[in-house]
């Protein structure tokens, strides 16, 4: 694709809001071009008229605009120097340093052959019991947080990510408020992380269509330290609902028939090339993915969550629980699909079973409170199963707990003993002989 | 003379060729990207424009790009050794192929070209064969795979010569045949076969009647599925289809097993190549994997490619068949098959159909289903395939084309219900909402009298009604309360419950609870039946709750124990105690 030089086109024949077509010949499909200065990527090609995709949008560009070609899809210079720097959705530095030097690499690169792939089974320690008992992370999995805006899915997102043992940390920051991107900066600054950071940001103050670079921007950097150096990374992206949003605007301009919630047809397939990246690889490096998707209203069924939900490895809910006056991760509604690959297996033979037993504790609970609400009498076994709950949400669900896995079992085991009798719980007889405390 | 052609368009996978000659649809063609050569397929004719499909990534393609058409459509190849491959969409092994990432245009060959093969003749010089006719045969892994006369032969032939029992690969001369006309041909060990064209070699398909097990109690035991049948399982995401679907493969009674993991997520094809090639088939005692073809195009792979998939995986099971061998083919998810049919729409401009899918999804979705089935071969043999897809509705609402479309012709539906997930209440098959139309069927119900027990049906219609009659009662004591219905209300529920606990649920984590055999099935129902029929006296409802609940605890842990080993009778012989002291 390289051209010894570069020529000048200037022939438009069309303008929309987010596009422009010109006259050109020997262009390829995905090639960078610059319209006006501004960057572009062509999107579509009949014949000799070339239709391109300009990022920062068209306002002000005349008929007459200068389009050069640059002869190559978007890409990134990647090397160990990328290494505690932020940069912005093109990958130009936005710290005031020097531009990293290293081998070019086109973003969006290939799949990894399954094949090639290793099944993911190193734990990832949080602290947060409503995740390392209920939805145990695994290095290699990607799962996002399904929150309201108002949550404070930041917060838990800089929690996992520094108590986290990786190697790298790198954030992808779409349609971020420059407010939560200042509270990543500063978090991991006091944390003394900022030389395992790496950052691609766009906020709410730059172009939307831009941030459709930023999650192959962070991905292609993550490959270079997982394959290439063997690390074990973590890519937090947020937020992805902003990044389908910017999809849904693209797919507009281009004309498509849109498919549920005004989203493109293709949102499945789109997500999926990038959550897919993450993979626990052959040579010990892994990618593991932690994203956030805004829901409107706690709607999961609208198409950005739908579809978020069919390719992560399962999902985190965050809720206020009033009883306690704390937020929990939910127990019914977060799943993480990889958990029983660890839970037993790399912690204690009961995980898998005091977890189940608990969360079905607790819908009993919930059971309750709903009888109580409808003003029915409580039985017995309803007043403890509340009672059950209550010490569940503040000792366990609640997101300010840090235990490690074997305090949490414990812990589990204590409360079920404290308002349970053996037979209520049902579990495996020799679990049960094992660890109740009397 | 292959036609030529050059690329005058792009958008995206799709590209507008104008050719030279001749073509046809469906046809492949090669796109030529600086000596990369891109694999494509014909969706749409105008005048001089072909327009291509290419199952690649056309980053880079320039306008004025070669094209090089083949003469024929999307073919597999097909011969001894396709067990126990990880192939694409495409039939590429992907085992071949070289590097951690997968390399644009690089194609691998599905079999073992040098391995020898210990061939044993079947027919004799003289024999009149045609297309399917068993030539003769060699063991694949543990099977007997049979060398077919090529499906392409559509003549009759007499066979002139067979090879000696010996040693073969694949591209040697097993024998030579003459048509009518004394044309000779000679026959190898492989053939290729267009994937979208069914193979029907066989003499008849008939309705199918054989119990297919799977070791889910909530399959075999309430809604079965036979060899030979179809069947579908919706259900939102988080609902455990993935789980259940993998219990399925792992123990379905079948001979071959296909997965065509079809836009899915690529760590649950590691899941199966990780562990099939180390757990125990519960049937023969070898390796699941000898028995198994996985066909991955998952998610992050080119999305022409996953219409494909689902192809390759079907037209391989109907080669299986025709050596009279039980297939089950496993796609997960056909949904993803028909995003992947509207995307490309979407690029073609068609008007679209309900939630913008093309308007002949139906039409696809019912004549691929109906591939599936339980024949007579021309040589009197048997072969099925049984065939259970998944579907993922969006928003878990089934009230979407595909899920609708499906319903039509699946005859299995398995609803997985988001209440039950939430629950924990694993599988969680919704007994109410799902069906199986077998159970209709007088040859299937003389099936099972003649192999479990005559009066299995009859049990089995009195549990659903239980478990109908239990979500009723729930349902009042959510409004009434506790005590705003009479305790044999509550006795009514707690039967429905122990159902629930005892027989649908399980355990698809524990070695023992995961898999229960159809003689296992037959007595955990006898059990409950018999304790449903039961008449007992409570004086309120908190003692029906405390009793059943230490039922349900001890039927669990007869569950988790071995079939019929001591602590399995301890536990039995407990339920009965239990049940003696509250009894009338």
């Amino acid at each position: 694709m390289a051209k010894a030089f570069q020529k000048i086109y200037t022939k438009i024949t069309q303008i929309t809001k987010a596009t422009c077509s010109v006259k050109a010949t020997d262009v390829g499909y995905d090639e960078l071009a610059t319209v006006e200065g501004r960057l572009a990527q062509v999107v579509k090609i009949i014949g000799d008229e070339v239709t391109l995709q300009i990022f920062e949008g068209t306002e002000g560009i005349p008929s007459n605009a200068e389009v050069v070609f640059l002869g190559k899809a978007p890409s990134l210079k990647v090397g160990d120097q990328l290494a505690g720097r932020f940069f912005d959705a093109y990958g130009n530095p936005i710290d005031g340093g020097p531009v990293p030097e290293g081998e070019e690499r086109p973003i969006g690169g290939p799949s990894v052959n399954p094949v090639r792939r290793r099944q993911p089974s190193e734990l990832i320690a949080t602290g947060i019991a409503g995740i390392d008992l209920n939805n145990t992370l695994v290095s290699g999995q990607k799962i996002p947080f399904f929150a309201d805006p108002d949550q404070p899915f930041n917060q838990v997102m800089a929690t996992v990510a520094l108590r986290a043992e990786t190697d790298k940390i790198i954030l992808g920051g779409m349609g971020m408020t420059y407010d939560d991107y200042l509270y990543f900066k500063n978090v991991f600054s006091n944390a003394g992380a900022l030389d395992r950071i790496i950052c691609f940001m766009n906020t709410t103050e730059d172009p939307a269509v831009e941030r459709l670079l930023v999650p192959d921007m962070a991905l292609t950097a993550a490959e270079y330290f997982a394959v290439d150096k063997n690390e074990k990374v973590l890519v937090l992206l947020s937020d992805m609902t902003s990044y389908a949003d910017a999809l849904a605007i693209v797919s507009n301009r281009m004309d498509q028939i849109p498919s549920k919630d005004s989203m493109p047809g293709s949102l499945y397939s789109d997500l999926a090339k990038i959550y897919e990246k993450a993979a626990q690889f052959p040579t010990g490096g892994s990618i593991t993915i932690l994203a956030v998707t805004t829901l409107s209203g706690g709607d999961i069924t609208h198409a950005v969550p739908d579809n978020t939900g069919y390719i992560t490895e399962g999902q985190l809910f965050l809720r206020r629980d009033s009883d306690v006056g704390k937020v929990i991760v939910d127990p019914f509604r977060s799943l993480s699909r990889l958990k029983q690959l660890v839970q037993g297996k790399k912690t204690r033979e009961d995980h898998p079973q005091i977890m189940n037993a608990a969360v079905r504790l607790y819908a009993d609970a919930a059971n309750a409170k709903t009888k109580l609400e409808n003003g029915f009498d409580l039985t017995d076994y309803d007043e403890r199963a509340l009672a059950f709950a209550r010490d569940y949400s503040e000792y366990i669900l609640s997101i300010d707990v840090n235990l490690n896995t074997t305090e949490m079992l414990d812990k589990t085991w204590s409360l079920l003993s404290r308002h349970f009798k053996p037979a209520e719980v049902n579990m495996k007889q020799e679990l049960v002989e094992k660890y109740w405390t009397n | 003379m292959l036609t030529k052609g050059t690329v005058k368009g792009i958008i995206s996978n799709l590209v507008i060729v104008e050719v030279e000659g001749p073509v046809s649809q469906n046809e492949i063609a090669y796109i030529d990207l600086e000596g990369t050569r891109l694999m494509s397929e014909v969706i749409k004719v105008i005048g001089k424009n072909a327009y291509l499909q290419v199952f690649e990534s056309t980053r880079g393609l320039t306008v004025g790009s070669t094209v090089e058409f083949q003469g024929h459509m999307l073919e597999v190849v097909l011969g001894p050794g396709l067990l126990e491959k990880n192939l694409d969409g495409l039939e590429n092994d992907l085992d071949k192929m070289e590097g951690i990432f997968l390399r644009r245009g690089e194609y691998t060959f599905p079999l073992d070209e040098e391995k020898l093969w210990d061939f044993k003749p079947i027919a004799k010089v003289g024999d009149v064969v045609t297309a399917g006719s068993w030539l003769g045969e060699v063991d694949e892994n543990f099977q007997p795979h049979k060398i077919m006369l090529p499906f392409t032969m559509n003549r009759q032939y007499t066979l002139k010569s067979i090879a000696e029992a010996g040693e073969y690969n694949i591209y040697n001369t097993i024998a030579v045949v003459v048509d009518d006309e004394g044309n000779e041909s000679e026959i190898n060990m492989i053939q290729r076969w267009p994937v979208k064209i069914p193979i029907t070699t066989y003499r008849e398909k008939h309705r199918p009647y054989k119990l297919l097990e799977t070791g889910v109690r909530s399959i075999d035991t309430l809604n079965p599925i036979v060899e030979g049948g179809t069947g579908f399982i919706p259900g939102a995401f988080g609902t455990g289809k993935t789980v259940l679907q993998h219990a399925i493969s792992k123990q379905a009674e079948a001979d071959i097993v296909i997965i065509a993991a079809c836009g899915e997520r690529a760590n649950e094809v590691v899941e199966i190549f990780t562990e099939f090639p180390e757990l125990i088939d519960p049937h023969t005692g070898r390796k699941l994997m000898e028995r198994t073809i996985i066909v991955a195009n998952t998610s992050n792979m080119p999305v022409s490619a996953r219409e494909a998939s689902v192809y390759t995986a079907m037209t391989i099971g109907e080669y299986y068949r025709s050596m009279g061998l039980k297939v089950l083919l496993m796609a997960d998810s056909t949904s993803r098959w028909a995003q992947a049919l509207r995307e490309m729409s979407n690029r073609l401009e068609e008007l679209p159909g309900p939630d913008a899918f093309p308007m002949d999804l139906s039409a696809i979705i019912s004549n691929f289903y109906g591939r599936a089935g339980h024949v007579v071969l021309n040589n009197g043999h048997e072969g099925s395939i049984t065939f259970i897809g998944t579907v993922s509705p969006a928003g878990g609402n089934l009230k979407e084309p595909v899920t609708e479309n499906t319903k039509k012709v699946a005859r299995c539906f398995y609803a997985l219900e988001q209440d039950r997930a939430d629950k924990k209440r694993y599988p969680a098959i919704n007994p109410i909402e799902s069906y199986s139309k077998y159970i209709e069927y007088p040859e299937f119900e003389e099936f099972i009298s003649e192999h479990i027990s005559s009066d299995w049906t009859l049990k089995v219609n009195e549990i659903r009604t239980r478990l109908l009659r239990g979500k009723e009662i729930a349902e009042q004591i959510n409004i009434l309360g506790d005590d705003g219905v009479p305790v044999e209300y509550h006795i009514t529920f707690w039967k429905s419950e122990l159902i629930d606990f005892i027989v649908l649920q399980q355990d698809a984590f524990d070695l023992i609870d995961s898999v229960t055999p159809i003689e296992r099935q037959k007595e955990i129902l006898d059990i409950v039946v018999d304790i449903c029929r039961t008449d007992f006296e409570f004086d309120n409802f908190n003692q029906v709750a405390d009793f059943f609940k230490e039922l349900i605890y001890v039927g669990k842990q007869m569950n988790y124990a071995e079939f019929e080993s001591d602590k399995y009778n301890q536990y039995r012989e407990q339920l009965k105690t239990l049940v003696s002291q509250k009894k009338i």
